[in-house]
């Protein structure tokens, strides 16, 4: 019983976990059809700024509870800065090409930016683990807890939510729909759908970049931290269908609850599970779970 | 029309190699090997990328090939190069056969996911597998000519020998599969799935067959690489190894069955030069001359060559 109770808890962060790393993914892909390799830099890049900025605003003697709007603020500064620099400088002038083309220019810009970060940070690792330790732990039956990873949950329904309505509820969310359904109408009916490319591209990588930031505390920051999450948030964006939210939801609660349960149960296969799930989804709903019959929305 | 030259440049680069193999550097007989390896893969990925099919998933059968190689030396003390590097083929060739009931039927982005995941799945199974050294594999037996064990300064030399001709065979074949009515389908299936269906061929057929082949070469590839490095990893099935795959296919372009190989050396003398020169910029090196190839010769570094052959 405890064991099980164990998995669902492990499970509930890493799923909380992986929707922020992957949502970014899908929302981008979703708008703009763009598989966004660099998804994984932009992890990295949030995961950097978060640690050297909150490292030395630390040192400076900053009370250690800001430290979290900080990992917000370092996220933020990234995404603002890089987002609409590859928006703007590269990608638009690539979207008259393939899809699998815009790929291959997005995984030549992942490589540039993995070195970018080491010309900026080094090839030493970083560590924040104040804001980790911070919050103190909580007890679920016999099992304890760091309270941090509450936070991880409860940002992944934040940016879920918040998107969802924005999508749904907001006059910015319906024009977004209706660039989807079909740039060229959009566009004509004096919708400035560049705007709407850059926010979406500059949004979609900040979540990656909160991904990375919130990411911080937990591990130690080091070179080549965003190459496993371009893969992980690939299989989730996969298993619940490319360019929807709810899918990318119901993709990160499988994954986070399947890997859960096989570490525990049989932790030889925990890697291999994730990516056979993605595989038998490919293989029997190649366009995701979340796939209807009807035009794509996200 | 002018005459075929492809097979007479191909056996004109054999012979230098051969020539030239004992008066190079060890460390270079060693960049050249590891050239005609990748060059292997990548020929595969030409003919599905002809078809308009993008894998990034190759890797998984490099990493098989490589496997393949590492286990008989280890089970049964199979040594041989060209026995290892057959093996591998087989393996990888019988193993893309089965997958290529399910793949044959994806295009475009999905097919290049699909085998992504598949890739994976043998990583994941690979990294977890303590019997095979987890995420440190292991190392590969030094390999023997027909039984022969060469001396060590002619062991490298040994392995060019049989991989140039290993290469210089397969390069062939496809050359002349391109020319097939079955090969020649490739770029129609690209340009329109329909209409090869219209005309009597069948388009999943034709993928099925390319996509064999392909892990075949990339089989062949892998093999060769786990003998003249004498050690593999999971990272062999990694979704970056596929990456440089395609990185390398984009670089050479698809407009001759040489083009890989060249690519392939290209690719592994930009990645000594520039980690030699700087090793924290060597991937932005790399990914700059993607970017540019993709911008300003979409058709590869082969097209250099046609364009100046046009004038």
């Amino acid at each position: 019983m405890q064991e099980l109770v164990a998995v669902v808890i492990d499970g509930i962060i890493y799923s909380a976990w992986l929707f922020i790393a992957a949502v970014g993914l899908t929302l981008i892909y979703g708008v703009m059809k763009i598989i966004n390799v660099t998804h994984g830099s932009f992890y990295a890049l949030g995961a950097y700024a978060a640690a050297s900025i909150t490292g030395a605003l630390l040192a400076h003697g900053m009370p250690p509870m800001l430290s979290y709007a900080v990992l917000l603020g370092s996220a933020l500064l990234v995404a603002i800065v890089v987002g609409p620099l590859i928006e703007r400088g590269i990608l638009r002038f690539m979207y008259v090409k393939d899809e699998v083309v815009i790929l291959l220019i997005t995984y030549a810009l992942f490589l540039i930016l993995e070195d970018v970060i080491k010309l900026i940070w080094g090839v030493d690792p970083y560590y924040i683990s104040e804001p980790y330790g911070l919050l103190g732990s909580f007890d679920v039956a016999d099992l304890t807890y760091p309270t941090y990873n509450l936070i991880l949950v409860g940002v992944a329904i934040v940016c879920g939510a918040g998107l969802a309505w924005t999508l749904t509820k907001t006059r910015t969310g319906k024009l977004l729909v209706a660039v989807i359904h079909d740039t060229e109408v959009s566009r004509a009916m004096g919708i400035n759908v560049d705007r709407f490319y850059v926010v979406t591209f500059t949004f979609g990588s900040l979540l990656a970049a909160i991904g990375g930031a919130f990411t911080a505390p937990t591990v130690s920051v080091v070179p080549g931290l965003g190459v496993e999450v371009i893969v992980l948030s690939f299989a989730v964006v996969v298993i619940g269908g490319l360019g929807s939210l709810p899918g990318a939801a119901l993709g990160a609660v499988i994954v986070g609850l399947v890997r859960s349960a096989t570490i525990h149960y049989l932790p030889q296969a925990e890697l291999f599970v994730i990516y056979f799930v993605m595989a038998m989804v490919l293989a029997f709903r190649p366009r995701g779970l979340f796939s209807i019959a009807e035009a794509r929305k996200i | 029309m002018t005459s075929d030259r492809t097979p007479r440049i191909l056996g004109a680069i054999l012979v230098v190699l051969l020539a030239a193999g004992p008066f190079v550097p060890q460390w270079a007989i060693f960049l050249i090997t590891i050239a005609l390896a990748k060059g292997l893969v990548v020929l595969g990925l030409l003919i599905l990328l002809r078809c308009g099919l993008v894998s990034f998933g190759q890797a998984l059968y490099y990493c098989i090939g490589a496997y393949t190689a590492g286990m008989l030396g280890r089970l049964f003390e199979v040594d041989g190069v060209l026995t290892l590097m057959l093996a591998g083929m087989v393996v990888a060739a019988v193993t893309a056969y089965v997958l290529g009931f399910l793949l044959a039927r994806y295009r475009g982005i999905f097919f290049g996911l699909l085998s992504l995941a598949v890739s994976m799945i043998l990583y994941g199974l690979l990294v977890k597998s303590e019997t095979l050294g987890s995420s440190d594999g292991f190392n590969v037996l030094p390999s023997t000519l027909f039984g022969i064990r060469p001396a060590d300064e002619w062991v490298r030399y040994a392995v060019l020998v049989v991989a140039s001709v290993v290469a210089f065979v397969a390069a062939l074949l496809v050359h002349r599969y391109l020319k097939t009515p079955l090969g020649s389908l490739a770029p129609a299936i690209k340009d329109n799935e329909i209409r090869v269906e219209y005309m009597g061929a069948s388009a999943r057929y034709a993928i099925h067959v390319n996509y064999v082949i392909a892990a075949a070469l990339a089989g062949l590839g892998g093999g060769l690489a786990a003998t003249t490095v004498g050690h593999i990893d999971p990272e062999m099935a990694y979704w970056t190894t596929s990456g440089e795959f395609i990185f390398i296919t984009i670089l050479a372009g698809t407009g001759s069955v040489i083009a890989p190989f060249l690519g392939a050396l290209i690719f592994g003398i930009i990645q000594t030069v520039a980690f030699d020169i700087s090793p924290n910029t060597w991937q932005m090196v790399l990914g700059g001359a993607l970017l540019a190839v993709i911008v300003f010769l979409p058709t590869g570094l082969w097209s250099l060559f046609r364009r100046r052959r046009a004038t």
